[in-house]
């Protein structure tokens, strides 16, 4: 709860985000750049007034270390304005605004430049261990012998490349895949692989219109690669698709009757997504109008198996401690890893035991109004790049909030590694 | 000794050149002689080694004194001058001593030849710091001993390549060329220079293949090749230093002492030809309109730029802005048209500033602005979008809404006069005219247009703001075509009345470029565009009269514009024009060349009695770097008064008799020269 100071949303901006092809034309630095550029020239202040900078990112490249300060001094704010890279997983976008915010409501910050990148098709490939063991062997060896006998060790086997991207989306402790996670949770609540394909394709379908109906307009800003091309659209919406197309993929990660398939899974997409955070103070200072209020934020900790379920257990407090009814929040984003994770979910809320057992309460939570609920697409149909979709999900809810003349949005996502973060926001109405 | 300062530490003399009132070093008569005197003393101290250092903060030499060079009169004079140069150089070179040029900054031509006359080099490695021997911008060749010492350390194809072309290198490529020892940061420039002292590397001298190409059986092959390069960019006749130096090399390379004998014979007889004495003439026009800009400390140095419209004029000034350290913002309201600019920027910058961090930076501060969101802060902003003047008077109602009070207003204009947008304005002595080229980062000139209610401050900003992104201003009235445009197309349209008489156009541009245009009249219509053409003759026609040649009308029609077409007098193949060549027994008519030059030397009088331009110097500047007219000419006023203002305007006379009105002589002829 922000009770020392209030904390206000002045503006934002984000990349369209943009299927990975390995390696894609933006570096995770370069999607944060082009996201920020036109957003801060935009406004009444300069880059250097900034106070702090703070940038998460899952994988930032070998080159990128402390990427937030790489794209502060980039954007121009300058050398003495600081920054920083926060992490956590899949909702490192919204740990830095959920950063931006204490430091503001703290006192220690009035305006705070916060949001997330990701270029996953810039994710590494790597030596495996046993090829870099070699290496070091191969780099001691100095008699053209030892060489030899160095060069006669190499098995073949050793020069297999490791995928990272691979490796990010597997839980180290439990060994579970994100993917099956999700299948775990569609078995416990029995959600069917035709309800994650219906939800997959309502994901496009509302994408698709949303496209149509130019209702990214003042969040998406068009990017520009050296090569003459310019981006300014999602591009991983796909139109037309149909239940039966859907239900000719195979499942990826419970092979061979699992539920989770490609078609009913977050994307694997390059993007990034900024937002201002400023003080009542930074409000008056350069003469800002606020579009909305962060009120709440709120991390908890699950099962890493059923990590899907983190929205529950992240804004179910958040709920509580704000007095408010599911559908008191008038507009909900919850960032779709999965479409059974999304639809588990509200299961979990529906479920009486669910919610004695696992959240405190003592009758279930309720239903979750599906047409308050990702209203233009998610992760499914726009993909996921996991260090921006955080803060994406906050924007896009304040852009909902406007558009519809609404109050209160709640955006959530769930983390690989079990855990859940949410954030309650409020629009201020234009005077 | 008022320049040069002995001092010395630990038995190491170190020799600083620092000139007397003067922001930079170079080499005057005076300092040579001091710096023979300084040798005596060093020669009797013999200390354990020289370092010859720079007193200036922004430079080690930056080579001969060129107005004192300007005043020489006789080749006996300059043989006065260059053997005390060389005598003086040989003794340092003789010194039994290690000697070290510390190089702190810019080290040219006779600043080189000093550095290549010790034993070492060290230079700091900042890649804005130029090294080379530019000399034969000027029309001569290295006369300090350079030609030899060059060879010597960097063989035959570096050295060459630097002294025939004048281009200029940064330390890296310097060292990896091989005459200079190391390039290290600021920081290490003494430490390195003790280095080289205590340890004592050999010196370096070229090796293998580049020494081997020096040797008497190669020589003549590869003088040959060298002059068939030289013969593509400049001919004998006109420029006769380049192939100077070759036959030098050619003729004494084999022996060091005859060359360096016959360096300053060679470079004595070219200091008084025509040649030189115009180029040094258009270095001062150079630095003149340099001049023009100078800012005060006091005044601030712009940061932001704005530029409206992201065509391939707005784009191309846009990425100019950024390569020169200005933050940029391009505004379109078409992405495409921003991403196609952004990719010709990303080529502008790997080009010039090849590290590709320095690329990057550049790629930053250059930034598509599809909202506008730049105006508001930009010190400076340019309008280039089409050529519509309520378009253009909309816009700017706009951008004087939103941009700061004190950011120059400024449009790229070539056909509308300054008046006509500033009309619309609140404020319409805010605006003004700068008026870029195509390609902006091959053509030096920007005329700054100034309007009848233009501030004078605005336009003194506006010429600084050229200055500052390195671009040659050159104040003109806002009167149809300004200057450059008003003055090639009668030049242009001759050359069309030509082709519809039969003339071949592969004649008609090497008349031409004979005559010393960069750039045949028939080529360079194509290369700009011919709807282009059309369009400007028909604005200057409108103002002027004339009339608008029916050949030129048809192209257009037939949508052969030109190179961007593919065709338009020629047919473009990969960007080269396919010309075909006369048959042998074509008689080419000895008037063409007259006809097309007198009918830019006529216009150019007419703009100057009708106040275009302040002065002659101002014409000749614009004109040799608007239009390329031939350097070595000096510029047109300056061709009309070299050859005599009588006999030019008799020759007019007689193609006026014979051609009609097109010819009449302009006012001006009867003031010019007096």
């Amino acid at each position: 709860m922000y009770d020392a100071r209030p904390v206000y949303i002045v503006d934002g901006s984000r990349t369209p985000f943009l299927k990975a092809s390995a390696p894609g034309p933006f570096a995770a630095a370069d999607l944060a750049l082009q996201a920020g550029r036109p957003l801060l020239a935009r406004q009444t202040f300069n880059a250097e007034d900034l106070d702090e900078v703070i940038l998460g990112c899952v994988g930032p490249e070998p080159d990128e270390a402390n990427i937030g300060r790489i794209v502060s001094l980039r954007l121009g704010c300058g050398e003495s304005t600081p920054a920083w890279t926060v992490a956590r997983n899949c909702a490192s976008g919204m740990q830095a605004l959920d950063s931006a915010a204490t430091n503001i409501a703290l006192g220690r910050s009035e305006l705070v430049l916060a949001g997330g990148t990701e270029s996953m098709s810039h994710a590494p490939v790597l030596f495996s261990d046993k090829f870099v063991t070699w290496l070091s062997e191969w780099a001691r060896a100095k008699s053209i012998g030892k060489k030899l006998s160095a060069l006669g060790r190499l098995k073949p086997s050793s020069l297999a490349p490791v995928i990272g991207l691979l490796k990010g989306l597997k839980d180290p402790v439990v060994g579970f895949s994100m993917g099956q996670t999700t299948e775990k949770i569609a078995w416990n609540f029995g959600i069917t692989r035709e309800q994650m394909d219906f939800f997959a394709i309502r994901s496009h379908d509302r994408l698709a219109a949303a496209i149509d109906n130019n209702l990214f307009e003042g969040e998406l800003v068009p990017i520009y690669d050296n090569r003459g091309n310019s981006y300014t659209e999602d591009d991983g919406v796909r139109r037309g698709s149909t239940i039966e197309k859907l239900a000719k993929l195979r499942p990826v990660f419970d092979k061979p009757a699992g539920r989770v398939t490609a078609g009913n899974s977050a994307q694997i997409t390059d993007g990034a997504s900024w937002l201002i955070l400023a003080s009542e103070e930074a409000l008056k200072k350069y003469n800002l109008t606020p579009r909305g209020k962060i009120v709440d934020a709120n991390w908890a900790g699950l099962d890493p198996t059923q990590m899907g379920l983190g929205p529950v257990h992240a804004s179910t407090p958040i709920l509580k401690n704000n007095k408010l009814k599911l559908d008191d929040v008038d507009y909900w984003e919850i960032n779709e890893a999965f479409a059974g994770q999304v639809l588990g979910c509200l299961a979990a809320w529906e479920s009486e035991e669910y919610c004695k057992e696992n959240l405190e309460l003592d009758n279930a939570m309720g239903s979750l109004n599906q047409e308050r609920l990702n209203l233009d697409g998610g992760g499914i149909s726009m993909g996921h790049p996991v260090g921006a979709s955080g803060a994406r999900i906050v924007l896009h809810a304040l852009h909902v909030l406007e558009r519809n003349n609404w109050d209160k949005a709640m955006a959530t996502l769930c983390i690989g590694g079990g855990q859940g973060g949410a954030m309650l926001i409020e629009r201020i109405s234009k005077p | 000794m008022k320049n040069w300062t002995i001092e010395h530490q630990d038995g190491v003399c170190l020799l600083t050149l620092d000139k007397l009132d003067s922001s930079q070093n170079v080499l005057s008569s005076t300092i040579i002689e001091e710096l023979s005197v300084a040798v005596d003393e060093i020669e009797a101290e013999k200390p354990r080694a020289l370092i010859i250092a720079s007193g200036k903060n922004n430079g080690f030499i930056a080579g001969a004194d060129v107005s004192e060079f300007a005043k020489v009169e006789s080749a006996e004079q300059a043989a006065q001058f260059v053997g005390g140069a060389h005598k003086v150089l040989d003794r340092i070179e003789a010194f039994s001593f290690p000697t070290v040029a510390m190089i702190n900054g810019h080290c040219l031509g006779g600043g080189l030849e000093l550095a290549l006359a010790c034993d070492y080099r060290v230079a700091c490695n900042d890649p804005s710091i130029r090294l080379g021997l530019p000399e034969v911008m000027l029309g001569i060749h290295p006369g300090f001993g350079g030609t030899v010492r060059l060879l010597e350390q960097c063989g035959v194809p570096g050295a060459m390549d630097l002294m025939l072309s004048g281009r200029t290198v940064i330390p890296k490529v310097a060292t990896k060329m091989g005459f200079i020892d190391q390039a290290v940061p600021m920081r290490q420039l003494r430490r390195t220079v003790d280095f080289m002292l205590s340890k004592r590397p050999p010196v370096r001298r070229a090796k293998g293949w580049q020494k081997w190409l020096n040797s008497g059986l190669t020589r003549g092959l590869m003088a040959s090749v060298l002059q068939k390069k030289v013969a593509k960019r400049a001919s004998k006749e006109n420029y006769p230093a380049p192939y100077a130096v070759i036959q030098l090399w050619k003729e004494y390379g084999g022996d060091r002492n005859l060359m360096l004998r016959e360096e300053q014979r060679s470079v004595c007889k070219l200091v008084t030809t025509p040649t030189s004495r115009n180029l040094v003439k258009v270095f001062f026009l150079q630095e003149h309109m340099k001049g023009l800009g100078k800012t005060d400390p006091s005044e601030g140095k712009f940061k932001r730029l704005h530029v409206v419209g992201a065509g391939v004029m707005g784009g191309d000034i846009a990425s100019w802005g950024a390569l020169k350290g200005l933050d940029v913002t391009i505004q379109d309201n078409n992405p495409e048209a921003l991403a196609r600019a952004s990719n010709r920027a990303y080529e502008l910058f790997k080009k010039k500033l090849r590290d590709p961090r320095l690329v990057q930076r550049a790629m930053d501060r250059f930034q598509p602005d599809t909202d506008g969101s730049g105006a508001k802060r930009a010190d400076v902003i340019i309008e280039a979008i089409f050529e519509n003047a309520d378009a253009k008077s909309g816009l700017f109602q706009e951008l004087e809404k939103i941009a700061r009070p004190d950011a120059i207003l400024a449009s790229n204009t070539s056909s509308i006069p300054i008046e006509t947008l500033s009309e619309a304005l609140q404020t319409p002595s805010r605006m003004v005219g700068l008026h870029f080229f195509n390609p902006v980062a091959k053509m030096q000139l920007v005329e700054i247009v100034n309007g009848k209610k233009t501030d004078k401050e605005v336009s003194k900003r506006a010429t600084q703001f050229a200055n500052q992104i390195g671009r040659l201003p050159l104040p003109v009235k806002s009167s149809p075509g300004f200057l450059v445009n008003r003055i090639l197309m009668p030049y242009l349209m001759e050359a069309v009345e030509m082709h519809k008489e039969g003339v071949p156009d592969a004649v008609i541009d090497k008349v031409a470029t004979n005559f010393g245009m960069p750039m045949g009249p028939i080529t360079l219509a194509d290369t700009v565009g011919l709807d282009i053409c059309k369009n400007v003759a028909s604005n200057l026609n409108a103002s002027f009269g004339g009339e608008m040649p029916e050949t030129l009308l048809s192209k257009v029609e037939a949508g052969h514009l030109g190179k961007k077409s593919g065709q338009g007098f020629y047919i473009w193949e990969k960007g080269k024009p396919q010309k075909v060549k006369p048959s042998s027994d074509y008689q080419v008519a000895p008037d063409l060349e007259d006809r097309m030059v007198f009918r830019f030397l006529n216009e150019t009088v007419a703009c100057l009695s009708e106040g275009i331009v302040d002065s002659h110097t101002l014409a000749d500047g614009g004109l040799i770097f608007g239009t390329g007219f031939a350097p070595f000419r000096g510029g047109p006023v300056n061709y009309i008064l070299d050859e005599g203002v009588e006999k030019m305007h008799g020759k007019l006379e007689t193609l006026h008799q014979k051609y009609g009105d097109r010819f009449k002589p302009a006012p001006g002829w009867e003031s010019l020269g007096s």
